[in-house]
């Protein structure tokens, strides 16, 4: 099936400046999003995740910048944007992002209302009172109870998954093309999470957005994304479907975030860990950059960086294990059935 | 089988003033742990789950009931010994292993703090080899020692606050959301080392925890608490087959499974609390199976029987 494409990275490279040595960020990644598609991004802190998808709404702290590549949206290259007036025309309008904790991105001493209605006056060019009609109806949609008496409320008198609702409202008030979910339920309860990744859902398929989730959580990869790219030390190493992703991984590093999940822990038994720590990124990374702790490395990886291996039509990893040279191995037992495993537990079967 | 019970919460209540009213935030809360085993308290935020912890370890004063710890009850003035003996032998891991850490002082001290504070050592090169001790059980350097907590990455802070609570010989430790500030990857070896040190020692935990999918792998019994009341109360395996209460099986139907056929099948369960009708029908805490308690009316109880068989 042929899909379009809605925003495409190409070879972007993200450095840092700190205490006067270049750190670089993320290295060399590119990848394609698709048109109404729900990609998540998942990886540990510190593996790029965060950083990259801010290169797309122009947010990259100063001391960051992109060193090179492209990220191709609607016929232009925002990595080439350099002031602030040009991002304001895509950042917001176009693509959107709702972050981690609702409370420090509200304004906590304006009102609710008016934060909402400031992005549709300032983008949409309404009347107040039109804003005022708009903005009603978006808390209305995104599930908050009587909106118009909350309209004139603050950000203290919503709970924490009420605020998250209102930032959702704020970033779909442009109907923007892109939604970047940044860890939007991190900070939220188990119950209140399931009712914010469903409210996403419902909104993506009425409003028909592009979501991209940025998240360390592999359950809640598995409820919302329909395509997942893992990162590790700067780079995408392995993007599939989600179905490939979590029930035939091949990179290394896929398998060791899957084994070690607690959720598919046996009782008596211990977890698997990933041993060591990821790579500094203020070094210059020779080789495969998860070899140091990957028990399956070969010694291909130690020297060279490996390319790309392509699986099926919508799967590819990095890893030298694809390459036909390469020793056969097979995934750890912990993830061969994964689904089988999970039916069990969620049973209350222990074996 | 009757066993060995270490800590015992019998109509335990706690509140907090609230302007001229007061605010319940425990009500009624009743359970054992026995020895040796991890007991899980779950439930959302505001649910009174950290509250409970916290007024074992006597952070909170209690308004009701009794907490018995290895057969005396704490929640009570108690003499300066028997004080000393309370906070040796229950110790505490906190959520944030960045706060909960003095950042200022190095992991000699941190580690050591507790065992000056007992003059638990005969001279300082025995302090020095208990520091040590302590710090290789949970898989960290004797060179260590002279570090500050910035030095270390999130789960190496974490054993350094788990060496700290070690180092003490406690007998129950209170884990309040050990690893929900973790990343992935270092949650599995956090886990592991609790395990670990509890096998080599016959600790007993009380593990506090808001995700149920996490607490399985780990604990022996659960509790669910819902805004200040437990609702359930069975073996692990036992509430992941039979959850009986509305509310455990809509945290259930939340949690998010890393398996994508079952997620996008599921169907979220929300949890209406007002659909209990306890107008003429009084709920009470009974146990419906052996140790399967349930929280409900005597017409709901009789649903739960039938649902069971």
């Amino acid at each position: 099936m042929e899909r379009n494409v809605v925003l495409s990275v190409r070879d972007l490279v993200v450095k840092f400046r700190v205490r006067n040595r270049e750190l670089t960020a993320i290295r060399n990644v590119s990848f394609d999003l698709y048109e109404k598609e729900t990609l998540a991004i998942v990886g540990e802190s510190g593996s790029g995740k965060t950083v990259m998808t801010k290169t797309f709404t122009g947010m990259l702290e100063s001391n960051g910048r992109i060193a090179n590549g492209k990220i191709l949206y609607e016929d232009r290259d925002l990595a080439a944007i350099k002031n602030n007036r040009e991002w304001e025309k895509i950042r917001g309008p176009k693509i959107a992002t709702v972050f981690q904790d609702p409370m420090s991105s509200l304004n906590p001493i304006r009102s609710i209302g008016s934060q909402i209605t400031e992005v549709i006056t300032k983008h949409q060019g309404k009347t107040q009172a039109e804003a005022k009609q708009i903005a009603i109806d978006l808390m209305d949609r995104v599930g908050i109870p009587n909106p118009a008496d909350r309209f004139n409320e603050y950000p203290f008198q919503y709970s924490g998954g009420m605020r998250q609702r209102i930032v959702i409202a704020i970033a779909l008030a442009c109907r923007p093309n892109i939604l970047i979910c940044d860890e939007p339920t991190t900070a939220l309860d188990v119950t209140i999470q399931a009712q914010i990744l469903k409210l996403i859902k419902d909104l993506q398929e009425e409003f028909g957005f592009t979501t991209i989730y940025i998240t360390h959580d592999l359950g809640v990869v598995a409820n919302v994304a329909q395509r997942v790219a893992v990162m590790y030390a700067g780079q995408i190493v392995e993007v599939g479907t989600c179905e490939e992703i979590f029930y035939s991984p091949k990179h290394p590093y896929t398998w060791a975030l899957l084994s070690s999940l607690p959720q598919l822990g046996i009782k008596g038994e211990r977890l698997y860990s990933i041993p060591g720590t990821p790579p500094s990124l203020f070094n210059e990374i020779k080789g495969d950059a998860f070899a140091p702790r990957n028990p399956f490395a070969i010694g291909i990886d130690f020297e060279e960086e490996p390319p790309f291996f392509q699986i099926t039509p919508t799967h590819m990893a990095k890893t030298w294990l694809l390459d036909p040279r390469a020793p056969k191995v097979e995934p750890p037992t912990a993830i061969h059935d994964l689904h089988g495993r999970i039916q069990m537990i969620l049973k209350g079967e222990v074996k | 089988m009757d066993r060995d019970v270490i800590l015992s919460v019998k109509n335990l209540e706690v509140s907090f003033p609230k302007g001229k009213d007061r605010f319940v935030a425990v009500r009624d809360a009743n359970f054992d742990i026995y020895r040796g085993e991890t007991f899980a308290l779950v439930g959302e935020s505001g649910s009174g789950k950290t509250t409970i912890g916290r007024s074992i370890i006597r952070i909170n004063s209690t308004s009701k009931g009794t907490i018995e710890f290895d057969g005396k009850i704490i929640n009570q003035k108690l003499t300066p010994e028997e004080d000393k003996w309370v906070i040796k032998n229950i110790q505490m891991i906190f959520q944030d292993p960045a706060t909960s850490l003095n950042e200022r002082a190095t992991i000699d001290y941190i580690v050591s703090e507790g065992l000056v504070n007992f003059k638990m050592f005969e001279n300082d090169a025995d302090r020095r080899q208990k520091v040590l001790d302590a710090l290789k059980e949970v898989g960290l350097l004797p060179e260590h020692v002279t570090r500050y907590p910035h030095e270390f990455s999130g789960g190496q802070r974490q054993r350094i606050g788990i060496a700290r609570a070690m180092v003490m010989e406690p007998k129950l430790i209170i884990a309040d959301e050990p690893i929900s500030a973790l990343d992935v990857s270092i949650r599995a070896q956090v886990l592991n080392l609790m395990k670990h040190l509890q096998e080599e020692k016959g600790l007993t935990y009380l593990f506090i925890a808001h995700d149920l999918s996490v607490v399985r792998f780990i604990s022996d019994r659960i509790a669910v608490i819902h805004l200040g009341r437990i609702v359930e109360l069975a073996p692990t395996e036992e509430l992941f087959k039979n959850p009986l209460h509305p509310y455990t099986r809509s945290l259930l139907s939340a949690v998010p499974m890393p398996d994508p056929i079952s997620e996008k099948a599921k169907e979220l369960m929300v949890y209406q609390a007002d659909l209990h009708d306890y107008q003429d029908d009084q709920p009470s805490f009974v146990e419906i199976k052996p140790g399967h308690f349930v929280w409900g009316s005597e017409a709901e109880i009789a649903e739960y029987r039938t649902r069971l068989k």
